[in-house]
């Protein structure tokens, strides 16, 4: 279980350009909960991913995985309970490292790394047997460079590699966003499956309202650094981008004008 | 070019075979413009060199100045990652400071060891031409370096450092300690380094506070040059091509100074370095060049 209580971070304190990125931002995370997570473009969705992550430290607040106060914990630390994929497929991985090198690196998360081979048969084979699931022919190209795939394959990599470890919470940040529709809709399916075969507890930031309600048992909406609306269960079915809209003037009292949100 | 002449340059390409090593892990591991090369590499030899006249075993002290090359790296990296100076700027400061070290670990400008026993002195009575034995002892002093780091940079460990090279970020995110890994693979370099240093002091009998300027530009020039010649698709290959880069930037620094016809002489070497490195760096470059517009 993953509990956020009155989480701040900001950014450039005293500065001219100080920015309340998070503004006392509470949530709980039951486990095996499918969270996406929406808002417009300075909300503070990216922030609070980081936040998890270990990458940005909070100012106020706490971030308790398990009952565990994580906190503090910078991003190595806390790797064994959070996995993460990036938005920019370049990001994920190591494109100058092998495929089986990007794997083994992930192999180890949340574990320590020694002197012993980082490649061993008995990995490759792990491998190949879950790269072969996603139909894209990688399994016999373990050798290849990262760099030789296409943005797609790679997402599609990085994704296998988040979930290689378990993990308390897997975080996707618009791991779609950068793809054309076609493969992204290939990304968005092979995430579904995986954190439903695997019973995840995963929280995915998205541009697209309709991919929000889509996926996933509980949607989010983040404005101004706090969580404008939460919905899941009988609340969330049968609800169309209008209505999210709608639900958005009516707790926070203003038009919701931002283009980029109706997009997708 | 005389037959001593020519092992000459092997040997010294053998030693500067162990810089490139240490270059090849800070600029094309960790992606960490490292100068405390052109310091840690007279600290070897200045640690290696006061020690053996002070009486010590050749090959303890030998380890000593490998061990001291690492403090280096580690006061390099530490500046870096703790402190948060600029990677080029905190090797500098290191490299300043160790000029002064080294005078104080010397305690005058340079040490001879003449008569003095290193770790060549056993090998010299051997039944061989005199310049073929310091290549051959060498030889096996850098296969053996050579064998071990490749190992580790197939290991966990090496994977996670080479991660944290070309994406620290994704590196933190699966677990590795960037800072840590940034010291350990620093401080390997420039222990590697003094190590060469060590080696370098006790096969010229010598060990001079000024012997290390422009080491980093020599490593670095066989780094370049290697990637140039030979193939980098494996990590065993690619370091491998950064010792027969040394090697053959030692040789053609003797070919340019033993043919006369040219007109060069000792002191242009650090010219004819500056010219080597430039080339290797600019000819790959015209290679890709032509390779595109063939394919367009």
């Amino acid at each position: 279980m993953i509990q956020v209580d009155q989480l701040e971070v900001t950014f450039g304190a005293g500065t001219p350009l100080e920015n309340r990125a998070l503004r006392g931002l509470n949530l709980t995370i039951p486990e095996g909960q499918f969270v996406t997570v929406i808002g417009s473009n300075g909300a503070g969705k990216s922030t609070f991913l980081n936040a998890l992550a270990g990458e940005v430290l909070a100012d106020h607040g706490r971030i308790l995985i398990d009952d565990q106060d994580v906190s503090r914990w910078p991003t190595n630390k806390r790797a064994g309970l959070v996995a993460r994929v990036f938005q920019d497929p370049l990001a994920g991985t190591c494109e100058a490292l092998t495929i089986e090198e990007n794997m083994a690196l992930a192999l180890k998360r949340g574990h320590g790394r020694g002197l012993s081979r980082s490649i061993r048969h008995e990995y490759q084979e792990i491998f190949k047997e879950r790269l072969a699931r996603l139909g894209l022919g990688l399994e016999s190209r373990l050798g290849d460079r990262m760099g030789l795939l296409s943005g797609g394959q790679r997402q599609a990599v990085s994704l296998l590699m988040a979930t290689l470890q378990p993990m308390k919470i897997l975080l996707l940040d618009e791991h779609t966003a950068a793809l054309d529709p076609k493969t992204a809709a290939f990304v968005l399916e092979l995430t579904k499956n995986i954190i439903e075969e695997q019973n995840l507890t995963a929280l995915m930031v998205t541009h697209s309202m309709r991919q929000a309600l889509d996926v996933g048992d509980r949607t989010l909406m983040l404005h101004e650094g706090n969580i404008a609306f939460d919905v899941q269960g009988q609340d969330r079915e049968g609800l169309d981008v209008p209505d999210l809209l709608a639900l958005f003037s009516k707790t926070k009292g203003e038009e919701l004008s931002d283009d980029s949100l109706l997009l997708g | 070019m005389s037959s001593i002449a020519f092992f000459g340059a092997v040997e010294s390409g053998l030693l500067f075979g162990l810089v490139a090593f240490g270059v090849f892990i800070a600029f094309r591991v960790l992606d960490f413009p490292d100068l405390t090369v052109d310091g840690s590499f007279p600290l070897g030899a200045a640690v290696a060199a006061t020690l053996i006249v002070t009486g010590w075993n050749p090959w303890l002290a030998t380890a000593m100045a490998m061990v001291a090359g690492c403090m280096a790296g580690v006061v390099t990296a530490w500046l870096n990652v703790r402190l948060q100076i600029l990677n080029l700027l905190a090797s500098i400061l290191t490299m300043i400071a160790l000029y002064s070290i080294n005078l104080r670990i010397m305690g005058k400008p340079n040490v001879a060891l003449l008569g003095d026993e290193t770790v060549f002195t056993p090998f010299e009575n051997w039944d061989i031409p005199f310049y073929l034995i310091n290549p051959i002892i060498l030889s096996g002093f850098v296969l053996v370096v050579y064998l071990l780091f490749v190992r580790f940079m197939t290991s966990e460990l090496g994977l996670a450092m080479r991660a944290t090279g070309v994406n620290d970020k994704m590196a933190r995110a699966n677990g590795v300690h960037t800072g840590r890994l940034t010291i350990l693979g620093v401080a390997l370099a420039n222990g590697m380094v003094g190590l060469a240093g060590a080696l370098f002091a006790q096969s010229q009998g010598t060990a001079d506070v000024t012997m290390g300027v422009g080491t980093i530009v020599i490593g670095l020039a066989a780094v370049i040059g290697g990637e140039a010649i030979l193939s980098t698709r494996t990590i065993a290959r690619w370091i491998f091509a950064c010792l027969v880069g040394a090697i053959l930037y030692r040789l053609a620094i003797a070919v340019a100074l033993n043919a006369d016809w040219i007109g060069l002489k000792a002191q242009d070497l650090n010219l004819i370095t500056a010219v080597l490195v430039t080339l290797a760096i600019v000819i790959p470059r015209m290679k890709l060049l032509k390779r595109k517009g063939g394919r367009a």
